[in-house]
């Protein structure tokens, strides 16, 4: 067998098993979508992936579900919590970034590590005195806390991930622009904000789709059902009937990750390649 | 951001050493909720237990399928794009609500899993009823979305200097030993970074043994982090809980101090000479 040869079996064999684990990685979602038109027959004890027959009676039942309230108003609460977050996180991480990435100042390693350490601190271990803080200051049973969460750039991860890429980014740039007579400011905005739009723009990403997914946050900060974002609401259907229809709920969880799923597709290339590319590349 | 961090950082370590209730004020009384924990309370070992064990499931699987999936598909060339999505597309759900049911559906007695069992002449495995199996079931759902660690690591690959692998070629060195040679080291910043990071998800997870599970069956998934949230915010023994927090963040700290100790060795970062 020449070389060539060879290189092209394994290239053949290393496409079909990345193909086939694709195939059992993905089977679950498109499970969750046929399941939408499923009774609770078809989807106890059945391989079969079609169902019988198709109707959307699933998605009109399950949008009004609960207690008067549907699943528009959840959609939208959701967005209301999610967008603002992402938006102060990432417009206050990149600035805390770009103080600890360019700046000396007093204490700064020791900001620094207290960064670092923030970061590895469980969330769990916040959430009481967070939920304390919020308390008192009468903004629980609502997206307040989350706001301000991200207002104070409490999301270090986004903060760290910053840091690293300004600094993969070249110091005489900085500098050319200070010579040419630029501020501080104004050499964040016009010099690298251009070059960190791949990271500040996957930082977003990631913030939108863990707001959106997250689940114990809103539970703990989110009391009141017309408050409820869709993954509150998602775990209330599953609670508020006595014999659960899943195709409902099915349904709705296919509604549920659409959101994300569309953004996805739309933002893929900045998605995966952002982070690949440093700006300087293109 | 001190604030919000740094301060509820020390006020949770305070109130682990009081009786806090959320409603009172909060009452000193010393090391008796760690004694508590360690000497009275029967759910907090199986739920260290199980904490443990999830961890130990799923961020090693995690972290090699990702960096195996991310090695195939760096070397292929084309219908990449088409195949890194559909990797990547179960990681977009993370801990939410919707998988969540999902699994619990897929993995109920009568369910989907289960079906294909049968068609295959196997028995019904109780996932979710029996102890021994409902924790790796849960850890599935993790590992199953190895996405984000995969995508860093295709993002690391891609920077690897090829001109590396082409010296190496000439020096005689296979395909195994450049792999260990020089991608490793390349990318051991990105995997150190994507090993912390999973480690301390697993430690807290909540989401997934909140939803399937419940914590059963007799508390076999009952994690630290479901632990905290009853105790916290269900019988608002908030005092109580934040014990239990500091011992899931001793244990992140454990991890990481012992991790960073180790990384000299390991980790190579390119702007230090």
């Amino acid at each position: 067998m020449d070389k060539k040869t060879k290189k092209k079996i394994r290239s053949i064999v290393s496409y079909l098993v990345l193909v086939v684990i694709g195939i059992i990685m993905i089977y679950p979602l498109i499970w969750m979508f046929f399941a939408s038109f499923k009774t609770n027959e078809e989807i106890y004890g059945s391989i079969a992936l079609l169902p019988s027959s198709y109707s959307f009676e699933a998605f009109r039942n399950g949008w009004n579900a609960i207690g008067g309230n549907t699943y528009a108003v959840f959609f939208k609460n959701s967005f209301l919590l999610v967008i603002p977050t992402t938006i102060l996180t990432v417009v206050s991480s990149t600035l805390v970034a770009y103080g600890f990435a360019r700046f000396n100042f007093r204490g700064k390693k020791l900001a620094f590590s207290l960064l670092l350490s923030t970061l590895m601190l469980p969330n769990a271990i916040l959430i009481i005195p967070r939920y304390s803080i919020f308390r008192s200051l009468n903004v629980l049973d609502g997206y307040g806390p989350f706001y301000l969460m991200a207002a104070f750039a409490c999301y270090p991860f986004f903060t760290y991930m910053l840091v690293q890429f300004m600094r993969g980014l070249p110091r005489e740039l900085d500098e050319s622009a200070y010579i040419d007579g630029c501020g501080t400011f104004r050499t964040l905005i016009q010099i690298l904000l251009p070059l960190l739009k791949p990271a500040m723009f996957s930082a977003g990403l990631f913030q939108f789709l863990w707001t959106y997914n997250d689940y114990f946050n809103s539970l703990i900060y989110i009391n009141t059902v017309k408050k409820f974002t869709v993954s509150l609401a998602l775990r209330l259907s599953l609670d508020s009937e006595t014999i659960v229809v899943w195709k409902n709920v099915m349904a709705m969880s296919c509604l549920a990750v659409l959101p994300v799923v569309v953004l996805f597709f739309f933002c893929q290339k900045y998605f995966v390649e952002g982070i690949a590319t440093s700006g300087l590349k293109g | 951001m001190l604030l919000l961090q740094v301060y509820p950082f020390i006020t949770s370590f305070y109130y682990s050493l009081t009786d806090y209730n959320a409603l009172a004020e909060p009452h000193f009384s010393g090391l008796s909720n760690y004694v508590r924990l360690f000497t009275k309370d029967k759910e907090f070992f199986k739920s260290l237990a199980a904490t443990l064990k999830y961890t130990v499931y799923t961020v090693p699987f995690k972290i090699i399928m990702s960096l195996f999936i991310a090695m195939l598909l760096n070397n292929s060339r084309k219908g990449i794009g088409a195949l890194r999505t559909i990797y990547y597309l179960p990681s977009l759900f993370g801990g939410s609500m919707a998988v969540s049911i999902l699994w619990k559906i897929m993995f109920m007695d009568d369910g989907m899993i289960n079906a294909f069992l049968h068609k295959f002449g196997f028995e019904t495995i109780s996932f979710l009823g029996n102890p021994a199996t409902a924790l790796p079931t849960l850890s599935s759902l993790e590992v199953w979305q190895f996405g984000s660690s995969m995508v860093m690591f295709l993002a690391a690959l891609k920077q690897v200097p090829s001109s590396l692998y082409e010296a190496a070629k000439i020096d005689g060195a296979g395909k195994v030993r450049s792999f260990f040679s020089i991608t490793i080291p390349q990318i051991s910043p990105i995997i150190f970074f994507c090993i912390i990071m999973q480690t301390i998800n697993a430690l807290q997870n909540f989401t997934s043994a909140f939803v399937v599970t419940q914590g059963g069956p007799v508390k076999s998934t009952y994690m630290l982090g479901l632990k905290l949230y009853n105790d916290g915010f269900l019988y608002y023994k908030m005092g109580y809980a934040s014990a239990t927090s500091w011992v899931i963040f001793g244990l992140v700290l454990v991890f990481t101090v012992t991790l960073f100790g180790t990384s000299k060795f390991w980790v190579f970062y390119g702007d230090e000479d």
